[in-house]
């Protein structure tokens, strides 16, 4: 093993927390952009609280549930001080970071949008902050505007031309949305740059930043970024599924409308009136996924440990590594798109192969245990400026190493063989 | 079971029906959003029963080989046969395991076919 990869991170240590590569021995699994493997100690939480102390939240007097409640409420410190929150009632628990962005376009686009009022996003975004925001401007008639990428796969925005911002950004806008890093190309985005210019433009703008591919490889601190929401999810950091994170700037999310109505999120109800709790209770209606929402703590403890910045760096030079060993093996027949600077990306490699075909590239990977993602990575109109209707995707996490690529590699030469 | 196996393969290297008729009594275009195929086919009738029929379009291995297979199989078929058809005929047809994602492949060359009776 090369020395880099001891230094930062003992590979062989972290694969062993996994049981998954226990039960599926010789896995390469390079889809950790779609979900991320769970170690041992997220599984035993979740069964720790099934199997102990498993009552509903904010409800039971008992002790049982006064336990859960605890735990529960626990990871909404652990969530707020790894973000650098101000205080953990800015951390609202979600399904996923795709329903905190609905949540968003709902409780606060549809409170402070008026037609003619412009919303801003970028042409690299997960449709999950593509469509909801594309709904709501035309149904109030407010105006959708999208950052464009150049050749690289960086944001136009990137490049300090003044101009091109404020035919961008205006008076008008109200919203700019945009993504940490792309799920696609792997573009890590400049956030605290692009914020603050466009706040210098307009300072009302409200800034939201899709996070799902961020949270889980960088640091974040949502006060240095100057961002005023960020989404992510669990599933994606080592965590359970069915839970997601809204983190939002108390004063904002106090004046928002709430996004569903029913249990938990009440104060008193009136046969002629409701009045509701306040943040973060007033937007997590009915029962949450409590056993999730407990483990989720774990898995944070967990990259808190490796270390942030070590998982970073890890997954940049695994990167740079693959991208080197796939064009030096397939030179011009592999076409890799996103970033040519190693400091722009992330762990993600999107590539087209040759004419093949990327269901046939997944599928006979697949036949040899690697697992990859073919299609459009819920990122339509990304691939459409791009001019290709499908990719095929790696994508790394910290129990990835050297030997996974070189597999992806030899699982790459066969398909050759197989299809030409 | 491998479902890149010789036949197969024959198939999508060498597709039979590949191409366009010159004004063709009927032709009708499918795809697939999720992985980008496109399939246009083109038909020509005589009498109730399938005279000539062809495809292009970009697809996969599956789809293609599938696409293959299916116009040889129309050719002099009756309309009402045709439309008997269905996704069981197709796996059957390909003689291969197919997961549920690849089963859309499959199939799209009948929803194509199915367009034109």
């Amino acid at each position: 093993m090369q020395a880099w990869l001891i230094n930062m991170i003992n590979l062989k240590d972290i694969k062993n927390q996994f049981p998954i590569f226990k039960h599926q021995p010789g896995l390469v699994y390079l889809d950790s952009t779609a979900t991320s493997l769970k170690p041992k100690i997220v599984i035993d939480k979740i069964n720790e609280y099934y199997s102990e102390y498993s009552a509903n939240v904010f409800r039971g007097i008992y002790p049982m549930s006064e336990k859960a409640t605890a735990e529960f409420e626990e990871t909404r410190g652990v969530v707020s001080k790894f973000i650098n929150a101000n205080n953990s009632r800015e951390i609202i628990f979600t399904r996923n970071a795709t329903e905190s962005l609905n949540l968003l376009a709902y409780s606060l686009g549809r409170k402070i949008i008026n037609p003619g009022d412009e919303i801003v996003t970028t042409i690299m975004e997960h449709h999950s902050n593509f469509v909801p925001w594309q709904v709501l401007a035309e149904e109030v008639g407010a105006t959708f505007k999208i950052i464009d990428i150049d050749e690289d796969g960086n944001l136009e925005f990137k490049i300090q031309n003044s101009e091109l911002l404020k035919q961008i950004i205006t008076k008008k806008t109200k919203i700019l949305t945009l993504t940490y890093v792309s799920n696609v190309l792997g573009t890590i985005n400049p956030i605290k740059e692009i914020i603050s210019t466009a706040k210098s433009i307009n300072p009302n703008i409200i800034a939201i930043i899709d996070a799902a591919q961020a949270v889980p490889h960088l640091k974040i601190d949502v006060q240095e970024l100057g961002a005023d929401f960020i989404v992510f999810s669990s599933h994606k950091m080592l965590g359970p599924t069915g839970v997601g994170v809204l983190w939002g700037k108390e004063k904002i999310l106090k004046d928002m409308y709430p996004f569903m109505y029913g249990g938990d999120m009440i104060d008193e109800v009136y046969v002629d009136r409701t009045t509701f709790k306040d943040v973060p209770h007033k937007f997590e209606a009915g029962t949450p996924a409590i056993g999730e929402v407990i483990a989720f703590k774990e898995s944070i403890k967990f990259l808190e440990k490796i270390g942030m910045n070590n998982i970073l760096e890890h997954e940049k030079k695994l990167t740079d590594f693959a991208i080197n060993r796939l064009i030096d093996t397939f030179g011009q027949s592999i076409k890799i798109y996103g970033p040519k600077k190693i400091e722009d990306r992330g762990g993600i490699i999107s590539f087209s192969f040759d004419k093949f075909h990327p269901h046939d590239i997944a599928q006979i990977l697949a036949d040899q245990g690697i697992c990859v993602r073919a299609g459009h990575h819920c990122a339509m109109p990304l691939h459409t400026r791009l001019k290709v209707q499908a990719t095929v995707r790696a994508s790394f996490y910290i129990y990835n190493d050297e030997k996974d690529v070189e597999k992806l590699v030899e699982g790459l030469k066969k398909v050759k063989n197989i299809l030409k | 079971m491998n479902i890149y196996q010789d036949i197969i393969l024959d198939h999508y290297h060498h597709p039979h029906n590949q191409g366009r008729l010159i004004k063709p009594d009927k032709s009708g275009k499918v795809s697939n959003p999720l992985c980008g195929d496109k399939i246009e086919m083109m038909i020509d009738f005589e009498k109730n029963k399938v005279k000539e029929v062809k495809f292009h379009g970009e697809g996969c291995v599956i789809s293609t080989a599938s696409a293959s297979m299916l116009t040889d199989f129309a050719k002099s078929k009756s309309k009402e046969e045709l439309k008997k058809l269905n996704s069981k005929f197709i796996i059957k047809m390909l003689g291969i395991d197919l997961g549920m994602t690849r089963i859309k492949c499959a199939v799209l060359p009948l929803e194509a076919l199915h367009k034109l009776l």
